[in-house]
């Protein structure tokens, strides 16, 4: 029983990390109609600045915050001098289709070699904002630690505050009004080349969020981020890629079920067990367990 | 002249020339009605008044300055609104956020609010169902809010798209009702474009006929209704 | 279909000579450009031809290449049933996932292949019988003594290999010329309009991938050949990359075109090699430029000639007479 809640308490840490992940992806898809892969690449840059402020000033938040606002500017840039040129050009012949996910994929090379040769392949690390060690209770120290609490709580305060924003403001009502029905949106005056860039900011914020939280019991490295992206990628898949409390609710299913294939059968299935969900998921359900009865737009 | 004015206005699909020199003006304050059967292009003249589709030659003024080439989120800061084929509301946002949409652009919550009252007190339908979700509203309501969206935008021009597409009569007539009483009020301009060419030309004071890409016959509603050759020939009855 | 023949003999021929007349380096590149070309023909015939994209052949290479190595250190075989076998278990493989990607879009069909690509050569990690990080020993052996001492171990690399992808290049050629590859083209353009004239474009898009996995897993095998030894590393995510680069480059419905994307991706290590020595060759240069210049390549062909640059050349030739 005791192992049960542990591996419920550890995967939800775990889930909670990769909901940030699938959130930002979900976010793009949603505005852009695009799988970007480089979001790896831009949370994977996003934490080298926080783990360069953090290492200078000892201050983990700090870092936090750098890398918040270094994957905002960056996903912003990204949509503004990258993604809109794309579509201006690649618009036509059999590529047209794969043109948009092969770009993404190609800056996620670009963002890691770029990375690669600022900061160097050897693997870093950034200090934890709080005690590695798991808790005691009674005489038994279980692996659940006051980072693993911190973590969630993290993520919490970050998805409630995106909740907020979606739900109770303008802007967050441009976003949605732009991802569901963009001409719609046009028409009511809504700018939604703007607002798409912006959506393109808060998801590259909320992965830089990710990335840091992920390396602050972990290394980082070039390629320290990818797993994430495929979790995350999961994770949006099972929650049908458009609905962002699907993503969520998808990231923490799987962030549990993972972990207990990890504590109960090996580190060696939980990749397999992953993508075994993944493709269940495709042929089951392919708009997710969120779907509605109805089938969606494209 | 500071109203709508249309000059030799060309549009095409790729290879196909939808649009031929159309030609119209329309005061402002007045109900224009643009008449035509399936395919003839109003909604192509429409999406290119409002710049959601690019023309290949032509102009189109209002007050005074072009139209074609504006985007159509600057469209709507310059007055002009339009109501798009099909009950354009959003069905994934509730019947209040579809309103408030209208208004974003002003930035101005309180004025939002205010036009959002007036939206109700003209459909007091729509108020009764402020925070279910657009999905559940019948045909009629969404057009409806729809129109009710564009004047949270407070327009000056208004471009209508077949208001009363899959509409049941009693419905259709009340909307037209509607459509008449606010311009009045509103002293809105009126472009709509209505296969209902009856209806449409009952509450408007000018009438463009369109056939094929080309305007057939333009004037005054009431002649146009009177005119046995025009009533034969496109109007269908 | 005789002429062909006669053009790809041709072709061997040429290659037997040139492989006899420049220095090994240049050999051992050959046989690289050899293993890149059927790699690269896997992708266009699914993405060019089927209008499917997958982004996880490096992963599908993994499949190939350690089914050859397991083959040939456990049964003891010839090295061509080692090949072969990595055709036929990259082709079951391919059969799974075609059965599983013929019914996803676009972008779950490509997060699904790079899930692979990111997660296959991992999971080899993982199991002992998979040799773990060192990886399997993949050994053809000594170049028969017949050929005479000269005959160096790179220059018999390059012949199986030159070999197995003219065999390569000319089945794929044959099946994309056959009432298959109409096919293919006719569901890329019109998905909709194919299944009303009754084609089953599930089942075909099923069958382009199998043949299309066969290709990868035997490139995958000769990959494994030219390095002598399979590991996760050796098929890595940024294999998948550069794969997907040259295809790009290539034209990604060009079969002609993959010979030149192949060039391509040996020559940019060597390129990167050059830029880095002369900027000091610092580890990070020399581990980073190479993907460096290959995402800027993949980035700016995607944006400007989306569609291989053959095709911007075919539009101005088209312009032209058009004047």
């Amino acid at each position: 029983m005791q192992k049960v809640i542990e591996t419920l308490l550890i995967g939800l840490t775990t889930g909670s990390i990769y909901a940030l992940m699938s959130l930002a992806l979900v976010l793009v898809w949603r505005s852009t109609r695009v799988i970007n892969f480089a979001q790896a690449g831009q949370a994977m840059f996003a934490t080298y600045i926080g783990f360069e402020i953090s290492s200078r000033s000892g201050i983990f938040w700090l870092g936090l915050l750098f890398a918040i606002v270094g994957g905002a500017l960056l996903g912003a840039g990204v949509d503004y001098f990258f993604m809109r040129v794309l579509f201006k050009h690649a618009n036509t012949g059999p590529a047209a289709v794969v043109a948009p996910v092969i770009a993404t994929l190609g800056l996620l090379g670009l963002i890691r070699s770029v990375v690669g040769l600022t900061w160097g392949g050897e693997f870093k690390t950034i200090e934890a904002p709080a005690s590695t060690d798991g808790y005691t209770i009674g005489s038994t120290t279980i692996p659940f630690s006051a980072l693993n609490a911190l973590i969630i709580i993290t993520v919490s305060i970050i998805l409630i505050g995106l909740a907020l924003l979606f739900q109770r403001t303008n802007l967050g009502l441009a976003l949605r009004a732009s991802a569901y029905a963009p001409e719609i949106a046009k028409l009511a005056g809504i700018r939604t080349a703007q607002t798409r860039t912006i959506g393109w900011a808060i998801a590259g914020g909320v992965g830089g969020v990710a990335g840091m939280l992920v390396t602050s019991n972990n290394f980082l490295s070039p390629y320290s981020l990818d797993l994430l992206l495929v979790f995350g990628f999961i994770a949006a898949v099972i929650g049908g890629l458009e609905s962002m409390v699907g993503a969520v609710i998808g990231a923490l299913v799987l962030g549990i079920g993972l972990t207990f294939i990890l504590n109960y059968v090996g580190t060696s299935l939980v990749f397999i067990g992953g993508f075994t969900v993944l493709i269940l998921v495709l042929l089951i359900k392919p708009d997710g367990i969120m779907a509605k009865g109805k089938g969606r737009r494209a | 002249m500071s109203g709508l004015a249309v000059t030799r206005l060309n549009v095409s699909h790729g290879a196909i020339h939808a649009l031929h020199d159309i030609t119209f003006s329309v005061e402002p304050g007045q109900l224009a009605a643009v008449i035509g059967s399936n395919g003839a292009g109003k909604t192509t003249l429409l999406r290119t008044l409002s710049g959601l589709k690019d023309a290949s030659s032509g102009a189109a003024q209002w007050e005074n300055r072009e139209m074609l080439g504006v985007k159509p989120e600057d469209l709507v800061r310059r007055g002009i609104s339009h109501v798009s084929e099909g009950k354009s509301v959003i069905p994934e946002l509730t019947v209040k956020e579809n309103l408030v949409l209208g208004g974003i652009w002003r930035g101005d919550k309180a004025d939002t609010a205010q036009a959002i009252e007036e939206v109700v007190e003209l459909f007091p339908r729509l108020g009764e169902r402020m925070s279910q979700s657009a999905d559940t509203l019948s045909g009629g309501e969404r057009q409806m809010l729809a129109i009710g969206r564009a004047l949270v935008s407070r327009p000056k021009l208004l471009l209508l798209d077949e208001p009363s597409l899959g509409l049941a009569p009693l419905v259709i007539e009340q909307i037209f009702q509607t459509v008449d009483h606010l311009r009045h009020k509103l002293g809105l301009t009126v472009v709509l474009v209505e296969q209902n060419a009856m209806s449409a030309l009952e509450i408007a004071d000018i009438g463009i006929i369109i056939n094929l890409g080309h305007v057939v016959a333009t004037g005054k509603a009431k002649e146009l209704i009177d005119d046995p050759a025009l009533r034969a020939a496109y109007l269908g009855y | 279909m005789r002429k062909k023949i006669a053009f790809f003999i041709l072709l061997g021929w040429a290659l037997l000579i040139i492989g006899d007349r420049v220095d090994e380096l240049r050999v051992y590149q050959g046989a690289q450009i050899a293993m890149y070309t059927i790699a690269l023909a896997s992708i266009v015939l699914l993405t060019g031809y089927s209008g499917q994209v997958s982004l996880g052949n490096g992963a599908m290479m993994a499949v190939g290449g350690y089914s050859a190595a397991l083959t040939l250190n456990n049964l003891q075989t010839p090295i061509w049933f080692a090949f072969l076998m990595a055709i036929l278990v990259s082709a079951c493989f391919g059969s799974l996932l075609g059965a599983a990607a013929a019914r996803l879009s676009g972008p779950y069909l490509a997060g699904t292949t790079l899930a692979l690509a990111v997660g296959l050569p991992a999971i080899a990690n993982q199991f002992s019988f998979l040799g773990g990080e060192p990886g399997l020993l993949f050994d053809v052996g000594f170049p028969p003594e017949r050929f005479g001492e000269e005959f160096t171990q790179y220059k018999w690399f390059f012949w199986i290999a030159s070999v197995i992808a003219l065999l390569a290049l000319f089945i794929t050629s044959n099946i994309l010329q056959s009432r298959f590859g109409r096919t293919w083209r006719a569901i890329r353009g019109n998905s909709l309009a194919a299944e009303l004239a009754g084609i089953h474009s599930s089942r075909m898009k099923v069958l382009a991938f199998t043949i299309s996995s066969a290709l990868a897993g035997l490139a995958g095998a000769v990959l494994a050949m030219t390095i002598s030894l399979v590991a996760p590393g050796a098929y890595s995510l940024t294999l998948s990359f550069a794969l997907v680069t040259g295809a790009v480059l290539a034209g990604v419905s060009s079969l002609p075109g993959v010979v030149l994307g192949g060039a391509i991706l040996v020559a940019i290590p060597e390129i990167a090699d050059a830029l880095a020595g002369r900027f000091g060759n610092a580890d990070s240069l020399n581990n980073y430029l190479p993907g460096l210049i290959t995402s800027v390549l993949l980035i700016l062909s995607v944006i400007y000639t989306p569609n291989g640059p053959g095709e911007n050349l075919r539009k101005h030739l088209r312009k032209k007479h058009a004047h």
